[in-house]
């Protein structure tokens, strides 16, 4: 008889279609007034041994169909989850909320390069004013008064300042004039910053930018200069075995001088950097004069030592096949979205320079 | 400077490859720019004879002409007036690549007509822009040879571009000099054998200005014949770019190329009385060879007979008193001219001559007599004539001084060891001499006269390298100082970085735009700082330091609306002046906003930019750079360039920090510029530097186990209170347990008084030690609302 109460109680909880209906079967089996509750009840008209035989199967029978009822609720609950899930479908092709990042521009990020690399050989970074005299800009640089030297700088006049002849920095070399002049040897220092010279055509512009070097001590020579700016072209450029060649030039703060060429080739249009047998000038460097550094009062019998300086856009350009300087600096965001970095790519020696 | 390579073998005899000649070249600093060797595009094209020419039959401009090449007759369309049977010409054949027109030859039918081929103009063959007829060639030039041949244009010509320092150089003697010392080849001799003088020179030579003019040689030559050059002078001008003239200023040209001994010859009969060099006197003018008349004045030198200015010393002769081919007599000068006076009259009256690129490097003034005989053997040999005495006035200049080398230094600053000997050796082939050598080991050396530009012994070692080859040093590492290097940059300078990276990150593009803005501009952004309009701008629109970086970047705003980007977001980080001294310069972070802040969207409302856009971007800025931001005051006093009611400035006690805010409707208006733009201006320098304090510690952090509680309070306060106050008075009411106001709605309209504003405060609790209990939470709200009251005037919103 129990056994027929089983099979119909299952097949109502198996029946039940939603939470209700199943609530429903419980009260039926379960409840105060439901039909197992009623046989327990008839247990105490029985002799105790058949009490305990009918109890036991009552209660076999009671916990079957009360795991019966929690397994149907699951069930429902699941598949009453997965209708809500599937009425709330969205379309996730849209297109996601506006956001905008940024660029750093790629004279910042070329600097930030910089700075990294001669970071590593022990350089930290000076600063000057680009408004300067005279005589940061040229007299302590050994450029004599009238010297056809001066010429070939296109400077960019303010008013005099009392007996001071005020320009715009042609170079940032007078960044080592300062230094020298405020700080005594050891000394080794970088100096990037925006320099000005009065020409304005397809590969001029008034403004540019420089990065100047000087390494000043008892003892470093020409040679520390050739593996110092060949340490930092390989690096810069990522080529391990990209060629330099010193070639002897003239600028009145340097003797001996040279002007330093990359090797590329230049087949079918293209420019490439490497060691392929064709060269492209990147910088002009040299052992710092003696009379710079009378001029900056250091014994020049004592302390020598090299200085550089590079054009910050010609080598971005190189890097990263940017075709035109005057674009640099025309603030335009297509331009800027396209050859501009992203703002968390921080170049590290550590982690590379160059994604 | 240019020269060929046969010029170049006369004076240095060597067995070197022109490939060779232009390594070492580059490797000495004699730096080559181009080698044009014609010879080789120049092949195919030979000299022809026009055997003859009938008029096409279907084309009254074009001939149909009958060419002998030398090997063969063909037949030819040709379309040249001057075509006609008899003239000989360059003929290219069929195959030929022809250079001024970029065009490879093909046959062709021509109206009918078979066309093998082609007879040349001098523009074709780039020789000169001539296309107005084909070349003729005298009717002795040899059928058959190439052209490139007969023309003294199988010469390659190599192009070096000369530093400022060697004027030896600027003459092929000196380039010559540099390549024997390099071990390429042997110096030849200088023949310069004195010329008699026949007769005393009727002019004297007197000068006025011996600081300007230190030395003048001049020589009377008289029944010279004057006309075409002969044809190696003509083809050595032809192929370095110069125009010949005539022989005798041919010859001058010749010399100074040579030996970069610039010259300069007078028709003697247009001088009068004699040669005065002095300075110009006010109001004088010369007409000069160029055609071209220039005002001179007391600070330049000039040639003058006893009337008038008859050249420009060292720059450029005069038109009156020029060389032309009836001149009989001639009056020759060389002379040494002061070299600054040379470049700034240069400069000055923006003459750039052959003369003056030599005279204001400075020639060599022991070369004045030698380079004068030079020329007169020249004149005498191809005018004829008869020569007078020297005429010399001044002095040769002191040049001769004694420098030391310590040969040590060689290695000391060059990084190479090069052998004594070898120094010396080099040094002697340059012309120096070793004068002495003191115990040590020094050598006493005096440079050689045309060497002005070696003044030291870091000069002699520079010498001593190049010749030795820069290619022989060997590349050093830098020492480290210490294994670990230290950081590259000061906090300010990567307070720069941080800047930068955090507005980029914030969605803003960096720009970099001139330091410059047009003066119209600047006056709009407080106007340009004394001293800082340049005097020399490139354009009026670039003419004065700004004074604000706003200015560029708005303008800049307008531009890429222009070019159909009208959301616009850019900073820059760079300096804006105020004086033109080192400490009159600023480094600030400006940045604008332009368009929508949120575009449309099908998610979001669409929003345009308003001053808190800008007010954020600031605050992002200052707190990146490690301002005190929690301290910072807004004040409502911005500069007139932002919108009066719709800016401010973030100030750490009296120091401004920042401004931002709308900018000024008037502003955009002039600029051209649509808005609403936003924009903030950061002052980098202004912002305190952390305290130096010992270690790099943090103060223990205190996480309280506690839950934190929410309070809302909504106050109505006139409507000009700032919110600023009411956050403040509700954080200063319990400072121990506020830990955070913010304000969530500021309302004014129906159920609020007119004049008053509701302001709705959610107020963050956090207790430490405790969890709060009702009463306790109900005492600090009213300590709140009393605080606010008290600040504000306001009450709680009933």
């Amino acid at each position: 008889m129990l056994d027929a109460l089983k099979d119909e109680l299952l097949s109502q909880v198996n029946a039940a279609g939603d939470l209700a209906a199943l609530e429903e079967v419980r009260v039926t089996a379960l409840g105060k007034k439901g039909r197992i509750t009623g046989f327990m009840k008839e247990l105490g008209g029985l002799s105790p041994d058949e009490r305990r035989e009918r109890g036991q199967q009552l209660n076999a029978l009671k916990d079957e169909i009360a795991a019966a009822i929690d397994g149907r609720k699951a069930d429902l609950a699941r598949a009453h989850l997965e209708a809500r899930l599937q009425a709330e479908r969205i379309d996730v092709t849209l297109p996601v909320r506006p956001e905008t990042e940024g660029r750093i521009h790629p004279i910042s990020q070329t600097i930030d390069e910089m700075v990294a690399i001669f970071a590593e050989m022990g350089f930290s970074v000076a600063e000057g004013p680009d408004v300067e005299d005279d005589f940061h800009n040229f007299t302590a640089l050994n450029f004599p008064p009238g010297h056809p030297a001066r010429d070939m700088h296109d400077t960019f006049y303010l008013p005099d300042a009392g007996d001071k002849k005020m320009l715009l920095r042609t170079h940032t070399s007078p960044v080592q004039v300062r230094t020298m002049l405020n700080k005594k040897p050891p000394i080794r220092i970088i100096a990037p910053g925006r320099t000005y010279r009065s020409d304005y055509d397809m590969t001029h512009t008034p403004m540019f930018h420089q990065i100047e070097g000087l390494v000043i001590d008892e003892a470093t020579h020409m040679g520390h200069l050739k593996g110092c700016l060949i340490e930092f072209c390989r690096a810069f450029f990522d080529v391990d075995d990209l060629p330099l060649r010193f070639r002897p030039s003239f600028f009145p703060f340097t003797e001996p001088s040279a002007e330093v060429d990359i090797g590329c080739s230049r087949k079918g249009g293209e420019l490439k950097l490497g060691n392929y047998g064709d060269w492209l000038e990147i910088l002009g460097c040299g052992m710092v004069h003696p009379n710079v550094l009378e001029a900056c009062g250091i014994d020049s019998t004592k302390y020598q030592g090299f200085a550089f300086g590079m054009g910050i856009e010609r080598v971005a350009m190189l890097k990263y096949g940017i075709p035109d300087l005057r674009t640099f600096f025309e603030a335009d965001l297509r331009w800027l979205k396209h050859y501009g970095f992203v703002p968390l790519d921080v170049p590290s020696m550590a982690q590379g320079l160059t994604r | 400077m240019k020269f060929t390579l046969s010029w170049l073998k006369d004076h240095l005899e060597t067995d070197a490859t022109l490939d060779q000649i232009v390594e070492k070249l580059t490797a000495l600093g004699l730096e080559v720019e181009g080698v044009e060797d014609r010879s080789k595009e120049l092949k195919p094209f030979r000299v022809a004879h026009v055997v003859s020419a009938e008029k096409h039959p279907d084309a009254d401009k074009l001939r149909v002409l009958v060419v002998d090449t030398g090997t063969e007759k063909l037949q030819v369309v040709c379309g040249a007036p001057n075509a006609r049977a008899g003239l000989k010409g360059v003929f290219a054949p069929e195959g030929a690549y022809i250079p001024g027109s970029d065009i490879t030859l093909k046959k062709g039918v021509i109206r009918g007509v078979e066309s093998n081929g082609m007879m040349c103009s001098e523009r074709e063959l780039k020789l000169s822009e001539e296309h107005n007829g084909i070349i003729e060639l005298p009717d002795d030039a040899p059928v058959g040879v190439a052209y490139a041949d007969y023309a003294g244009l199988g010469d390659p010509v190599i192009d070096i571009s000369l530093t400022p320092d060697r004027a030896d150089c600027a003459g092929v003697r000196g380039i010559a000099r540099d390549l024997a010392a390099a071990g390429l080849g042997r110096l030849k001799p200088l023949a310069a054998e004195p010329v008699k003088g026949a007769f005393a020179s009727p002019f004297g030579v007197t000068i006025e200005a011996p600081d300007a003019c230190p030395m003048y040689v001049g020589r009377y030559f008289r029944g010279v014949k004057n006309g075409p050059s002969p044809k190696w002078l003509h083809d050595k001008l032809v192929a370095i770019g110069q125009r010949p003239i005539s022989a005798l200023v041919d010859i001058t040209n010749f010399i100074t190329f040579d030996l970069s001994r610039p010259l300069h010859a007078f028709d003697a009969d247009k001088v009068k009385g004699g040669i005065v060099v002095r300075l110009a006197r006010e109001g004088e003018t010369l007409a000069a060879l160029n055609g071209k008349e220039y005002p001179l004045d007391p600070s330049m030198t000039v040639i003058a007979d006893h009337e008038r200015a008859e050249a420009l010393g060292g720059i450029i002769g005069g038109e009156a008193s020029g060389c032309t081919e009836a001149t009989v007599n001639v009056f020759l000068e060389a002379a040494i001219f002061d070299t600054v006076r040379t470049a700034q009259t240069g400069r000055k009256l923006g003459i750039e001559s052959d003369a003056r690129y030599r005279l204001e490097r400075g020639v060599d003034p022991a070369a004045v007599v030698s380079g004068m005989e030079r020329a007169t053997r020249l004149i005498l040999e191809i005018c004829g004539g008869e020569a007078s005495d020297l005429v010399i006035a001044g002095e040769e200049p002191q040049w001769r001084r004694t420098l030391t080398l310590r040969p040590g230094r060689v290695a000391a600053l060059g990084g190479v060891e090069v052998p004594r000997d070898e120094q010396t050796r080099i040094l002697i082939d340059l012309g120096c001499e070793i004068v002495g050598e003191d115990v040590d080991g020094t050598l006493r050396v005096v440079p050689p006269s045309w060497r002005a530009d070696i003044h030291g012994e870091a000069d002699l070692v520079e010498e001593v390298l190049r010749i030795h080859g820069f290619d022989a040093i060997p590349a050093t590492p830098l020492p480290r100082e210490s294994v670990l290097t230290r950081p590259a940059l000061t906090t300010k300078q990567r307070r720069v970085g941080l800047t930068k990276r955090t507005l980029a990150v914030r969605g803003l593009s960096e720009a970099v735009t001139w330091s410059f803005m047009a003066g119209p501009v600047a006056e709009l952004f407080g106007g340009v700082g004394e001293g800082l309009t340049l005097v020399n701008p490139i354009s009026a629109d670039l003419d004065v330091m700004r004074p604000s970086i706003l200015g560029n970047l708005i303008q800049a705003a307008g531009r890429n609306a222009d070019r159909g980007y009208a959301d616009v977001g850019l900073f820059e980080v760079g300096p804006a002046f105020r004086k033109p001294s080192p400490d009159g310069q600023d480094i600030v972070a400006a940045g604008i906003r332009a368009g929508n802040a949120v575009p449309r969207h099908w998610a979001e409302k669409a929003r345009g930019v308003d001053a808190f856009d800008a007010k954020a971007d600031a605050m992002a800025v200052l707190e990146a750079a490690g301002a005190p931001v929690t301290n910072l005051q807004v004040t409502t006093d911005a500069p007139g360039w932002y919108h009066p009611g719709r800016s401010g400035m973030l100030r750490l006690g009296p120091t401004v920090m920042a401004r931002f805010g709308e900018i000024h409707p008037t502003v955009l208006g002039t600029l051209g510029v649509k808005g609403p733009v936003v924009g903030f201006e950061v002052f980098l320098d202004a912002i305190p530097l952390p305290k130096k304090k010992v270690g790099t510690a943090r103060p223990l952090v205190q996480l309280s186990p506690f839950q934190p509680l929410e309070r809302d309070f909504a106050f109505v306060v006139g409507k000009d209170v700032e919110a600023d106050k009411l956050i403040r008075a509700a954080k200063g009411a319990d400072k121990a347990l506020v830990r955070d106001v913010t304000v969530f709605d500021v309302y004014q309209g129906t159920n609020v008084e007119e004049g008053k504003k509701s302001v709705a405060l959610s107020v963050t609790l956090q207790p430490t030690e405790r969890t709060l209990t009702e009463p306790e939470i109900e005492a600090i709200g009213q300590k709140i609302v009393a605080a606010v009251a008290k600040a504000t005037g306001g009450s709680l919103r009933s």
